[in-house]
């Protein structure tokens, strides 16, 4: 199993954080193209689903998979988004990106007064502790060698 | 249940006594600062704002009851209006105020405004635009504290940029 990258965005859409472990193959745009065009299409996939789906969604968590990966989008009642690329074989996604947001976020950014919260994260602290959970998590760790 | 035997469990907690204290001399400071009581309430209501901003995302991740949480009190709802878009919440003690008496220059002082504040910002953040204005306090002689909340409207969705 695989984690490739991860995005974080704020209500209005600004990419937040964005980090990456394995990734083999770049978009070949800016960071700032990339996110602008995941936020657009997490935007209309959601708008989408909800319109078309026969039942209320209110979970907060929204999968999709491709024949190579899949995408999981993890999002806040104050509609923050995780968005976390991973193999298709990924266990354990949701509580991982649950666990971002309460141990990681949560703690590092929010309980911290310095951090602004409608600015790109800029604490190291923020992008290390993001590092060693995901390290630290099954799906990252049963990975191929 | 004594302060003692609750913080016992938790390290982080800090003593009660220790946050009124603190929010009683911040308030004293503002009133220094501003003289007028009516800027004072204002800017309390802003901080609250600023607080209840970060605060929802700590209660979000914890799912606790939030008064209970971050006051140590459970405050009970009701007074709900008949097209059920505003309610109050009745606090019987404030732990903000436990050792406050009002002196009478500043008796349009809203002691705790900053909870006000607190509550709409937090609202804010999960899409929800509320008003919340204090409409009885203890130290004014009522009996109890009561918050009244008046729902808004919900916010939508941000579009992402080049849409429309």
């Amino acid at each position: 199993m695989t984690i490739y990258n991860l995005y974080l965005f704020d209500r209005d859409g600004q990419l937040l954080h964005y980090a990456e472990w394995t990734r083999n193959k770049q978009s070949g745009m800016t960071r700032e193209e990339e996110a602008k065009l995941m936020y657009g299409m997490i935007f209309s996939i959601k708008s989408f689903v909800t319109k078309v789906s026969p039942i209320d969604l209110r979970e907060g968590y929204l999968t999709y998979t491709t024949n190579k990966y899949r995408l999981n989008l993890y999002e806040t009642p104050s509609r923050f988004k995780f968005i976390l690329n991973t193999d298709v074989h990924a266990q354990g996604i949701k509580e991982l990106l649950h666990q971002i947001y309460t141990q990681v976020y949560v703690e590092y950014v929010v309980c911290n007064p310095l951090c602004q919260l409608n600015k790109p994260i800029e604490s190291e602290l923020f992008a290390a502790k993001l590092d060693e959970v995901v390290k630290q998590s099954p799906a990252y760790a049963s990975r191929p060698a | 249940m004594s302060r003692q035997s609750m913080r016992a469990n938790d390290p982080k907690k800090v003593s009660g006594e220790l946050f009124t204290l603190t929010y009683g001399s911040l308030v004293a400071q503002l009133l220094k600062d501003y003289e007028n009581v009516d800027d004072v309430n204002r800017q309390l209501e802003r901080m609250g704002y600023n607080i209840g901003m970060r605060l929802i995302e700590d209660f979000l991740a914890r799912a606790n009851p939030a008064f209970k949480l971050y006051l140590g009190v459970s405050p009970s709802i009701g007074s709900w209006s008949p097209g059920g878009d505003e309610f109050s919440v009745v606090l019987e003690t404030n732990p903000m105020a436990e050792f406050v008496e009002l002196p009478d220059h500043c008796l349009g002082l809203r002691y705790s405004n900053i909870m006000a504040g607190v509550i709409r910002g937090a609202c804010e953040m999960v899409q929800l635009e509320v008003m919340a204005w204090f409409i009885a306090d203890q130290l004014k002689g009522d009996n109890v504290t009561e918050i009244r909340v008046k729902f808004v409207k919900r916010l939508e969705d941000a579009i992402p940029a080049g849409e429309d």
